[in-house]
Order: structure tokens, then sequence, then C-alpha cells
């Protein structure tokens, strides 16, 4: 199980690279200047992320060196290890469907404090890579167009939310635990 | 809501330091934690670049509109009151595309042309329509194949295998988008009998 899954995530990018490219350079696309052409936003991208990944960063920092987040991880302990869950990705579940770069910055710390192939490192990524936000894509989708009565949309995004981070923790655990 | 958040780790944070004597050191953490998410950002410009230069030549070469051919009878079954050949289903296919390969920034664009799009068709405007919810639903659970900005930030932090959630990340999109499907369509049942028999 563990090997196939290795293969297969050590294959995956480079195949997908090869094919992508291949059928462009197939199809008579300047594969080298148009690969140029997107990359230029990359940078302006990255930059763009510098004052979430700050404010969410000395955020939490702040709330973990207090020792606020051990209090409230000792508070939770009960519904958490109720359901197998490790008490350290609970920020990251809980910011999951509010931010997606305050997630991102969560996972980036789990990873620092933790290794990024830890299992709590990898339980982490598996969940930031499993949804979307869902606070932000409901507000901006439906604002965009001007509706108001959003009827079960955010219970369902929630719901499914839960979900991704119930199944995140148990297949970590099952295979790399 | 995000607001909330932060003024809560931040308040919460420095009211337990003044309760534990944890605030000797906090000065530094702020400073350490601003300098970390610098670091973090620009460790993230390499690959940023690489996947936008990629999604360009994905575009180009019109792969991307096989893939939103090929989506084509999921999205007819997903979107039953859309009509196959209105606009709007093309951008809601590509929407699903941009999310499949993780490329959350290159989403947004075309989702909001999707929900306009979605929006001509409704009947009631200030109303979400069954195939609007539909679509949150899918968009809020995002089914994604390759998490590329996790795996660029994996690599950022010094992982051995960056790649390796990529069988796990799946099985546990796969469920998000099952289950959001399942309740998107549960959710309608129910909300249309309750608003039937008022």
């Amino acid at each position: 199980m563990i090997e196939i899954m290795n293969t297969v995530s050590a294959w995956a990018i480079p195949v997908l690279v090869v094919v992508v490219v291949a059928y462009a350079a197939w199809k008579r696309v300047p594969v080298f200047e148009t690969f140029v052409e997107g990359g230029k936003e990359g940078f302006a991208i990255a930059v763009d992320l510098i004052p979430y990944m700050v404010a969410i960063l000395v955020g939490l920092g702040i709330f973990r060196e207090s020792g606020a987040f051990d209090l409230l991880a000792k508070l939770l302990n009960p519904l958490t290890s109720l359901l197998g869950i490790p008490g350290e990705v609970l920020p990251l579940a809980i910011m999951r469907p509010i931010s997606g770069n305050g997630a991102l910055a969560i996972a980036a710390e789990t990873m620092q404090r933790y290794g990024p192939d830890s299992l709590l490192g990898l339980i982490a990524c598996t969940m930031q890579g499993s949804t979307d936000t869902t606070f932000y894509i409901l507000t901006v989708y439906f604002g965009s167009v001007g509706v108001r009565n959003v009827r079960y949309s955010l219970k369902t995004g929630l719901l499914a939310d839960i979900t991704g981070f119930l199944v995140s923790v148990y297949v970590c655990k099952l295979v790399f635990g | 809501m995000i607001n909330k958040f932060w003024l809560f780790f931040i308040f919460v944070g420095i009211l337990v330091a003044a309760a534990t004597g944890n605030m000797g050191k906090l000065t530094q953490v702020i400073l350490d934690s601003a300098q970390r998410g610098v670091n973090l950002s620009l460790g993230l410009v390499a690959v940023l670049t690489f996947w936008l230069g990629m999604m360009k030549i994905l575009e180009k070469s019109g792969l991307s509109a096989l893939l939103v051919k090929a989506l084509g009878p999921l999205a007819k079954f997903l979107f039953p009151s859309v009509p196959r050949d209105h606009p709007a289903m093309s951008s809601i296919l590509m929407t699903m595309s941009a999310d499949m390969l993780g490329m959350g920034s290159a989403a947004t664009p075309i989702g909001l042309k999707a929900m306009k799009q979605l929006q001509e068709l409704n009947p009631d405007k200030e109303t979400a329509s069954p195939a609007m919810c539909t679509f949150l639903a899918m968009n809020t659970s995002s089914i994604t194949l390759i998490p590329t900005t996790i795996i660029a930030l994996r690599a950022a932090s010094g992982s051995l295998n960056p790649a390796m959630i990529i069988p796990t990340a799946l099985v546990a999109t796969c469920s998000s988008f099952t289950a959001a499907l399942c309740l998107d369509r549960l959710f309608r049942y129910l909300h249309t009998r309750r608003e039937k028999n008022d």
C-alpha cells in the first residue's frame, strides 16, 4: 500500500509535466515563450501573500507562546481524543473554512514545528489540500451577483469540510501512522 | 469572520501571557514570526512561477478545453437545470478543472463568471437557485487532483518527499466532495418540501 502510494506520488508531477509539454509541442505551441508568459505572475502572487502570512504567523505566535493554545487544546481534548484527532491539528481545522491563506500559514507553522514529513505535518497538508475556503467562497461568489439568501449552502459547505478533516486524519493515520 | 479570529488570537494570547508570566518573550516572538512569514511567502516564488507557466501552456495548447469536454456528462448530471449549450456550463467546467489542478487563484475569476451566468437563469435574483447551491457546494469542497500550493509549501519547508500527500489528499478531497454533493441533494429536497408546505 505504502509502496504504491510512494510510486504514485513520485511519478505524478513529472508525468504531468511531460504530458502537458509534449502535447503543447505537438499542437505547435511555442512552449518556452508560453511558459515564461504565464510564470511572470508568480512573483506578484507570492508578494501578495506576505501580509497574510505575517499577520497569521504573528497572531498564532502570540497565541501559542503565551500558553493560550495549550489551554485551548486542554479544553477541547475530551472531544478531539474521542474522535481520534490529534489536538495539534485542531487550529488548522478551525481556520480552514475561514481563511485560505491563514490556513496555509498554519500548515506552514505545523510543518516548521513538527517537520513536514511527520505524521502531524502530513495530516495538516492533507487537510489543507482536501477542501477550499468555505466562508470566503460563499461571500465572494454570492456577493458578486447580489444573492442575499444563500439557503442551505453554508450548512452544506461546513459539513463537507468536517467530513474532509475526519477523513484526512484517519487516512493519514492508516497510511503514515 | 477572519477579523474576529485574529483579534481573538492576539487578545486572548496577551491576556494569557499576562496571567502566566510569559510576557517577556512576546516581543521576540512577534518579530520572529513576522520574519518567518516573509521567508515562507518568498519561498513560494519558485514553485508558483513554475506552475503558472505550466498552466499557461495547458491553456494555450487546448488541453484544458479537452478536459472540459471530458467532464461534460458529469456536469449534465450535476446541473440538470442548466441547458447543455448555455455558456454557464463551460464556465462551470473550467472552474472545476482549475480546482482539480489546485489552482484556486485561477478558479475564482472563472467561477465568478459562472455565477453571473447562473444568475441569468435564476428567477429570484435575491435567492440562491438550486444550480447555484450545487456549484457552491462543489467549489467550497473543491475536488483537487494535485494540491500544488501545499506541495510547494512542503518543498519550501524542507520535506524529503513533498508529493507524498497526493494520494491521501485525493482520498480526503473525494470524500468531502462526495459529502458536499450528497448533502446538497438532501438539503435541496428537504428545503423544497418545507417551502412547498409553507
